[in-house]
């Protein structure tokens, strides 16, 4: 058998392939060459076959068959073979093989081995893909190399024990004594790592760094070190653009910044090594840049006094203006991270910040965008806002979307009139109108039914807009939402703001017509559509046109059209009389905003067409992460991520077995009785705003009772009341359970008569412990308009001992001051 | 931690591509493409830094790159190192191979992956930097080679026996020797 071609060789032949499909076969020729090399066991070729494997691994052909041949490499007594079956290792190799545990007796005796260069190779190799039972075996060994003399092996060795204490925390300690005399070396590269082995100790374990700070005093050995450096002068050795060793001043500053954080000591102990670096390092170069950005970043994370956080402030700013892009960008990171806890002073920067959003650079707009919404204040909204819109206008597509979710945020804290907040709205509708977020819709409508006498002004401002352009779906919804509600203003011209325009009811109906037709109108605009027409139908006098539009949807294609045109001729043909009350115009909704998460409402019967409300709870989990971005900036240090509380089964199965669970409390959706305050759903955005408790008012005046108590499972009831609405209830559920065994797969499930409104939230757990040990715990909140008396009829599934069990309970012992 | 180094060239073909977190061959090869797509749209003015593609990490991970003559250095960081140290690691790590390979350029990189890969793990082990001083750096490779040198290298056809033949002094020496057609069976060299 001819010997294998050289690496060259496969390299010169395969660049000389013209075609993908070429190359594919010239690669599959050598593998099945380099196979059947390896089956002959080859031990004089085998390093060179290998090297051709990861050449062609590289460039994304399967290897896998050289796994084991890179083990043989690893345990043959060359060096050249070691060397290439390390590499192999690493590249080919991980954890999820299980051939790699036969590495570990390969590297026991190569770290023992008396060539440095082996044992450098073994360390490399454990240190990248060592998996926890290797590392568990090995770290002995580990241990032993971090206390030699020998440098080139120090610094590996701590690099290993870095990642051994990343895959088994708990061997931390025994890495502890060694460690100690790292610090004193001399070589760099021993320091840089030993700093770096340090880092991970202190992230890893907050005892570790208490140990450090007290019983060590980490600090001024750390920054004698780093004096050292800055005043040492030129040394040829660590020299990088004039700065000696930046990499180990940067790494030093890091750690100095964990070793500061949160504690007055420690912060006290590295003041002035701080400022000297701040004032004596030179900038006109990358290098020393990097140190003054690491400084300024300690400086703004440990206590440090107010003198020294000015300079740092200062420093950035200094950044903002320079030419080189990267420290402008390194720059508004930083701010962004200092912004709320040092808001005045990066305030002063602002006008930079805001010319920022022009530059070219698409990483450096998205950074001064955060960065601007986190400026805004009541002082400076209109200014900043201009300069938000603005850059809406001209912005690349993937930004308009956070862009616009940050003004509507920005706008509702801030606006100084609600008709400056109504024309903000208007003008991101109709500039980025496509990509506002779907739940924005709902809050738009909310926010314009709350501004009682601008509804002449907005309804007419829409009807234009919508004259001009029906492609932005949210636009033409809250539009045809407010020329439903409003039609009445908009034709009797009524509009007080400005100039009010003569329009007469066909063209309104024209318009709305439209947009039933157009290809451009989603089926829930559609819906709107069809709605806001029927509204009309109170409000102005030309009903039959009306009539005849709602009958000709009565066989639309589209489901939802068709039953809303079908229920809508039934409101004109046998319920008449009822048409005027179902409606008239919207009370005014209430914010529930001050509640923490989201919850899916179970209402029983309701008047909206449920079409928007529904389209909520899958809509949550994707803008949670970029409201969470938003979050996180406006939001501060106590944000609560918003957290999804689903019930455990879908809301349209529980509604179906609370149908059957009702029987005669009933519920029929049919012409539903007058509209009631429907419970919308909390803008989300603002949830995570404020993270207050999820009941504000905890009045000990109304006593707990106990619901249900049968077969040791006793539930009881205990009551708040929700501050902001004096109509809902939250009842809180304590399951406990006396008999020996767990009650496990427990489900709570209630029903209320029609005129209430329930909501479940998630419970704690589903199992209750036995003998009294714990309790399940779930929140209701009941809304309760008409102070009816409350009567709950309640379900409980669970299996004990084995066997299911279930049970139907009707609970009517409420204390009065619940409901009343 | 830095998650994974890539080279590759302005057509997007990789010079060199080293991972220290594990993912799927597919999902590498895949990785690749997108970091090639997304450092090469932009333009030499704008900063060096990235939001990291999807595939290879949530928010916290970024892409520092820089672009020299044909080749693109592509780090991809989380956020526990310094973007500005890692620009300049990279500047290290260039400056290292030209001095190992006298004038490094493209080709160097594609014919001798192995050799750059060595260099390399002296510089990065297991996502951590651990020698940034070129001249350490340097020595420590240089010393590895002449191991590998005296043991015979890749080839494993006898070297001292090429040598002996390079250094007689015959009046017409053939440019390459070529000891592929030659049939020899060569036994294992015993260990020093």
């Amino acid at each position: 058998m001819p010997a294998p071609i050289r690496l060259r060789e496969l390299i010169r032949t395969i660049r000389t392939a013209r075609t993908q499909a070429e190359e594919r076969e010239m690669i599959q020729k050598e593998c099945a060459a380099i196979r059947s090399s390896f089956r002959e066991e080859d031990n004089t070729y085998r390093c060179r076959n290998v090297a051709k494997l990861l050449y062609m691994h590289m460039l994304g052909y399967p290897a896998h068959f050289g796994q084991l041949e890179c083990l043989k490499l690893i345990a043959s007594q060359k060096f050249t073979d070691k060397r290439i079956g390390y590499l192999g290792a690493m590249l080919l190799l991980d954890e999820r093989q299980d051939v790699h545990l036969l590495m570990t007796n390969c590297i026991k005796n190569d770290l023992n081995h008396s060539t440095q260069y082996v044992q450098g190779l073994a360390l490399c190799t454990l240190g990248c893909m060592g998996s926890s039972e290797m590392c568990r075996d090995l770290a002995g060994e580990v241990e032993k190399l971090l206390k030699t003399s020998n440098s080139y092996l120090r610094k590996k060795a701590a690099l290993c024990a870095v990642h051994v204490i990343r895959k088994v925390p708990e061997l931390m300690e025994m890495f502890l004594p060694a460690t100690k005399n790292l610090l004193s070396e001399k070589n760099h590269g021993v320091l840089h790592t030993s700093v770096v082995l340090l880092t991970e100790m202190c992230e890893r374990s907050p005892d570790m760094l208490l140990h450090f700070r007290k019983v060590w005093i980490l600090v001024p050995q750390l920054v004698r070190i780093l004096k050292n450096l800055i005043m040492s002068g030129y040394s040829p050795e660590h020299d990088v653009s004039g700065i000696s060793d930046p990499f180990l001043q940067v790494r030093i500053l890091r750690l100095l910044r964990i070793l500061g954080r949160s504690d007055d000591d420690s912060s006290e102990a590295m003041n002035d090594i701080l400022a000297q670096v701040a004032t004596n390092t030179e900038t006109s170069k990358n290098v020393g840049n990097a140190i003054l950005y690491e400084t300024v970043l300690t400086i703004m994370d440990i206590k440090s006094e107010s003198g020294l956080r000015v300079l740092a402030i200062n420093i950035l700013g200094r950044f903002l203006l320079n030419n080189d892009k990267n420290i402008r960008y390194v720059a508004l990171t930083s701010l962004l991270k200092t912004v709320q806890t040092d808001h005045n002073a990066v305030q002063r920067h602002r006008s930079t910040i805001v010319d920022c959003l022009k530059d070219l650079d698409v990483s450096i707009k998205r950074r001064a965008m955060e960065l601007s919404f986190a400026l805004v204040n009541g002082n400076n909204i209109r200014g900043m806002m201009k300069e938000l819109l603005y850059f809406l206008d001209s912005c690349d597509p993937e930004f308009k979307a956070d862009c616009a979710s940050g003004v509507f945020l920005a706008a509702e804290k801030y606006a100084p009139s609600k008709r400056w907040h109504i024309d903000t709205i208007m003008r991101v509708l109709t500039t980025a109108g496509s990509y506002v977020r779907d739940d924005s819709v709902p809050n738009l409508i909310q926010l314009i039914t709350n501004s009682v006498e601008m509804h002449a002004y907005t309804v007419q401002r829409l009807y234009k807009a919508l004259l001009d352009d029906i492609s932005q779906q949210p636009l033409v919804q809250v539009s045809s939402w407010c020329i439903g509600e409003y039609g009445d203003l908009l034709v009797s011209g009524q509009c007080e703001e400005e100039e009010p325009i003569q329009v007469t009811e066909d063209e309104v109906l024209d318009v709305l017509e439209g947009l039933l037709v157009s290809n451009l109108s989603t089926p829930v605009t559609r819906g709107y559509s069809l709605t806001a027409i029927m509204k009309l139908s109170t409000r102005f006098s030309s009903v039959n046109r009306i009539k005849k539009v709602v009958s000709i949807y009565g066989s639309s294609i589209d489901v939802e059209l068709q039953q809303r045109a079908v229920e809508y001729n039934a409101l004109f043909k046998k319920y008449d009389h009822m048409r005027p009350a179902l409606l008239e115009r919207m009370p005014i909704m209430e914010k529930t905003a001050s509640n923490g998460p989201t919850e899916i409402v179970q209402t029983n019967g309701e008047t909206e067409p449920s079409v928007p409300d529904t389209k909520h709870p899958p809509l949550v989990t994707q803008p949670a992460n970029q409201a969470n971005d938003l979050l996180d900036l406006l939001g501060g240090n106590d944000v609560v991520p918003v957290i999804q509380t689903t019930l455990p089964t879908k809301p349209a199965s529980a509604g179906g077995e609370l149908l059957d669970l009702l029987g005669d409390l009933s519920l029929s959706s049919g012409p539903a009785p007058a509209p009631s305050v429907p419970i919308s759903q909390p803008p989300f955005l603002l949830d995570g705003l404020s993270s207050q408790p999820l009941f504000n008012d905890i009045s000990a005046a109304i006593p707990p009772m106990t619901a249900y108590s049968k077969n040791g499972l006793k539930i009881e009831f205990t009551f708040e009341r929700a501050n902001p609405n004096p109509n809902i209830a939250v009842i809180t559920i304590h399951a406990t359970n006396t008999t020996e065994a767990d009650m496990t797969e427990f489900v709570f499930q209630a029903a209320v008569p029609k005129t209430f409104q329930l909501q479940l939230l998630s419970p704690s757990s589903n199992m209750v412990p036995a003998l009294n040990q714990g309790s399940v715990t779930q929140v209701i909140r009941v809304l309760n308009p008409q102070k009816q008396q409350l009567r709950m009829r309640v379900k409980l599934t669970y299996t004990h001992k084995g066997s299911p069990v279930q049970d139907l309970a009707e609970v009517n012992n409420f204390p009065p001051q619940s409901w009343q | 931690m830095i998650k994974a180094i890539l080279i590759f060239n302005n057509h997007g073909k990789p010079r060199l591509i080293r991972f220290y977190e594990y993912f799927a061959e597919d999902v590498q090869q895949q990785i690749i493409r997108e970091t090639f797509h997304l450092v090469s749209k932009r333009d030499d003015n704008v900063c060096n830094f990235l939001e990291g593609g999807s595939l290879i990490g949530g928010s916290d991970y970024k892409l520092i790159y820089r672009h020299y003559a044909t080749l693109y250095f592509v780090f991809c960081v989380d956020s526990s190192e310094s973007e500005l140290g890692i620009l300049d690691l990279i500047q290290v790590f260039v400056e290292t191979l030209d001095k190992c390979f006298e004038n490094v350029c493209e080709l160097d990189l594609i014919f001798h992956m192995d050799k750059v890969h060595f260099i390399l793990q002296e510089v990065v082990m297991g996502g951590m930097v651990l020698e940034t001083n070129m001249n350490e750096i340097v020595g420590q490779v240089e010393l590895q080679n002449r191991m590998e040198k005296s043991e015979g290298g890749f080839s494993a056809a006898p070297a001292r026996a090429v040598s002996a033949v390079k250094n007689i002094n015959l009046p017409e020496m053939p440019r390459n020797i070529n000891i592929g057609d030659i049939n020899i069976k060569v036994p294992s060299l015993s260990p020093f």
